[in-house]
């Protein structure tokens, strides 16, 4: 930045903040006595394409039970989490938000997402038990309905693949046999990259080792983020990064998209949106990609975790929550809105219905060369394991971010990386005033 | 005509405060104007400075309070921490490496940049130039580049990846050093300041130049100076006092450094999310949600961006007065 006056940025949050506070006056009254006349809800999402799907509601169903709503279109993921946090601190949060599965638990305890159990309760059988479950988060209350899932896969480069003669891998082992081995061939190029700039993939791959981060027992939280099976896969990842068989660059960096678009980098750990991001990173390897399962830890095994997924929920400032719910249910259940959702915003769906559904019975463009991509993604969801998540997500990600980033550069140990995540996390939550279990 | 005395007395007499003021009115009125001119600016400061300085400050004793597993309605209170988030901060190892790492990037950029202006402005200033006004916009230029457009520019050039500083070194067979870690990544960000800084602060320096009388300079070469005299012992004491405010400026900006590594993060694993104090600040604000921490450490940075600032001013200024006693 030049060398000129500089807005102070907190002072300027803070005086947003206070002059939220002042307009605060008129609060939320409870909701629950009979609706009279239309209502009109507003939500916030960054699904692209949102807008279209809510028309279907706003010219169908919303128009009979005379229920409006309106989209305001948001950065994703933790950037609206802070945003809704801060509207409701002012009691101005929308009637409905997007929020990812590990954003849940945040927003829960800041008060922020009102409990739609009545309302949503009866949907549960649409969804897997490992997804509802996270909307849940373990209570007897329901705060989101569940959207977007975004199950793990393995994408590589189906022609170098075949070019220096490298076979899919079945286990993680064989993961490591075919980084080394494409290192031998060709050593200017990588298999894949350890990025420490997006910590929603570690934990995925944690969670598919069997890594439970946060629990709960009696009123107590317990942290568990360095425990046997998440210290596996980073000593995994830390011996790959260390012997040079994968690159230690970060993702979502111009070299990156570079790396992917010339094959200098021929596979990615991914979810199954990833063809979207492949189509923009590296556009000129359209239809040389294929997806297949990620690598498991025994061979006997077959499981995933998730790297993403979000949800729809309901705020706690919202004036007509039946309303909201009722339009939250519709969005994620409904058939003709999911494949809305589907083609206008190009999510994968939670409701396990839909995933078979007509939307998904040709593969994305991208992936054109695959025929039974979606069948495939069905079968991968399908072995989802349930994650875990907990109240400050965002605190053990931004340690992640610095811990993980260090050692990736300094090829040093992750363990010792993942004991700092474990004990900022703790540190946190003790601060806060949780009860954290030893 | 002098019947008439309270119809033609002269006009404002007695009741106009000019014509002869008497002491009530004079006590009463004339002080109120001053103060109902200022008070817009009062208010607009009140309400859009101190009033969330002082917010902040609130904001920075207390501490959020959480019970049970802290989910659901009224698990989280806001209770009062005494100087919890100020001890916190202090012992923060973080927030104090932040500050060496910002300082160490200010020992490279704060000496180069304003060498490089004044070395730009006398130049600028020397009495043979061509393209002097082509020349003073081409390095003034930059500084029109916004800050955070400037870092992702540099961070392109930076990734040996795609740029083509990288290409042509990679063509000549020469050494390809990676600007984004360790000690070059300080370079890196240097070189991003003073690319953008420098051009402002030679217009700084370049303006008092341009202030100072041409008999000087006569009377100068009068006495036999050559141009490099000139500039060592009449324009640079000469232009002291804007060295002092360019210098001033580039340490309170330095202090809050945050574009540059903030958008450099992304880019390479070497920049943390608290590389800088003020990334701290943000990180505790908006990563963590704990605004009162952040509080606290943003009073501290204010605090300590204060003293440094103004105990320069005074060292400065006691100088001043004392080669000017001399």
């Amino acid at each position: 930045m030049p060398y000129t006056k500089r807005r102070r940025l907190v002072t300027t949050a803070v005086a947003v903040a206070l002059g939220a506070t002042a307009l605060a006056a008129c609060g939320s009254s409870d909701d629950g006595e009979a609706r009279s006349g239309p209502v009109s809800l507003t939500y916030w999402t960054w699904t692209p394409g949102m807008d279209k799907v809510v028309d279907l509601w706003n010219k169908g169903p919303g128009k009979k039970e005379q229920i409006t709503v309106t989209v305001k279109k948001q950065a994703s993921g933790d950037t609206l989490v802070t945003k809704i946090l801060t509207a409701h601190k002012a009691g101005q949060a929308p009637d409905l938000v997007q929020a990812e599965y590990q954003a849940l638990p945040t927003l829960v305890s800041n008060d922020a997402l009102a409990d739609i159990k009545d309302e949503a309760g009866d949907v549960k059988g649409k969804f897997a038990d490992g997804v509802w479950q996270q909307t849940t988060l373990g209570t007897d209350a329901v705060y989101a309905v569940p959207q977007d899932i975004g199950p793990l896969m393995f994408y590589y480069r189906e022609d170098l693949f075949e070019k220096y003669g490298l076979d899919v891998p079945q286990t993680w082992e064989e993961f490591a046999e075919t980084a080394r081995k494409l290192k031998k061939a060709a050593p200017d190029k990588d298999l894949t990259t350890f990025s420490a700039n997006d910590s929603g993939l570690f934990a995925g791959l944690a969670q598919q080792a069997g890594g439970r981060w946060w629990t709960t027992s009696g009123q107590k939280w317990k942290v568990g983020i360095n425990d046997d099976a998440t210290k596996k896969v980073a000593e995994f990842w830390g011996g790959l990064v260390e012997e040079g068989a994968v690159d230690n660059q970060p993702m979502y960096t111009p070299a990156w998209n570079k790396a992917l678009n010339t094959g200098k980098q021929i596979a990615w750990i991914s979810a199954v949106w990833a063809p979207g991001t492949l189509s923009t990173a590296a556009p000129d390897t359209k239809g040389k990609w294929a997806m297949a399962p990620l690598p498991q830890w025994s061979a006997d095994e077959n499981r995933t975790g998730s790297w993403g997924g979000s949800s729809t929920a309901v705020t706690t400032d919202s004036e007509h929550k039946d309303a909201a719910a009722r339009f939250a249910t519709w969005l994620n259940t409904d058939a003709d809105a999911l494949s809305a959702l589907a083609k206008e915003g190009g999510i994968y769906p939670a409701s396990t219905s839909a995933q078979l559904s007509g939307a998904f019975t040709n593969p994305p463009e991208y992936f054109s060369n695959q025929p039974d991509f979606y069948a495939k993604a069905a079968e991968i969801a399908e072995t989802t394991v349930p994650s875990a998540w907990g109240p400050n997500v965002n605190v053990a990600y931004t340690s992640f971010k610095d811990a993980f980033g260090a050692a990736a550069k300094n090829k040093s140990d992750f363990t010792a990386a993942l004991d700092t995540m474990q004990d900022d996390t703790v540190a946190d939550l003790k601060k806060q005033g949780f009860e954290v279990a030893p | 005509m002098t019947g008439t005395p309270a119809r033609r007395r002269p006009y404002g007499a007695g009741a106009a405060p000019y014509a002869r003021p008497s002491a009530a009115t004079a006590r009463g009125r004339a002080p109120r104007a001053p103060y109902f001119f200022v008070l817009p600016a009062a208010l607009l400061f009140l309400l859009f400075f101190a009033l969330p300085i002082g917010y902040a400050l609130w904001l920075s004793f207390r501490k959020a309070k959480v019970s049970g597993l802290g989910l659901g309605a009224g698990a989280r209170t806001e209770v009062w921490a005494g100087l919890e988030n100020y001890t916190d901060a202090l012992s923060d190892s973080e927030l104090l490496n932040g500050a060496l790492r910002v300082l160490g990037y200010g020992c490279i950029v704060v000496p180069v940049m304003l060498g490089l202006a004044l070395l730009f402005a006398l130049m600028l200033d020397a009495e043979k130039v061509r393209f002097a006004p082509v020349t003073r916009l081409a390095i003034f230029l930059p500084y029109a580049i916004p800050g955070v457009v400037a870092a992702l520019l540099w961070g392109f050039l930076y990734l040996p990846d795609v740029s083509p500083f990288y290409f042509v070194l990679d063509r000549l067979g020469l050494p390809q050093p990676d600007l984004l870690d360790g000690g070059p990544l300080y370079l890196a960000l240097s070189n991003i300041a003073v690319w953008g800084g420098t051009g402002f602060n030679m217009i700084v320096i370049y303006t008092a130049l341009q202030a100072i009388p041409v008999e000087v300079y006569e009377a100068a070469k009068l006495d036999g100076a050559t141009p490099l005299q000139i500039a060592l012992r009449i324009k640079i004491p000469m232009v002291a006092p804007s060295l002092v405010l360019t210098f001033f400026f580039s340490v309170i900006a330095t202090l809050q450094m945050f574009n540059e590594p903030t958008t450099l993060k992304p880019l390479t694993n070497s920049v943390s999310t608290t590389w800088s104090p003020l990334m701290k600040v943000y990180q505790d604000a908006f990563g963590k949600g704990d605004i009162h921490a952040a509080a606290a450490q943003a009073t501290l940075i204010a605090l300590a961006t204060l003293v440094l600032s103004f105990g320069f001013l005074r060292a400065a200024n006691r100088r001043n007065k004392q080669e000017a006693a001399r």
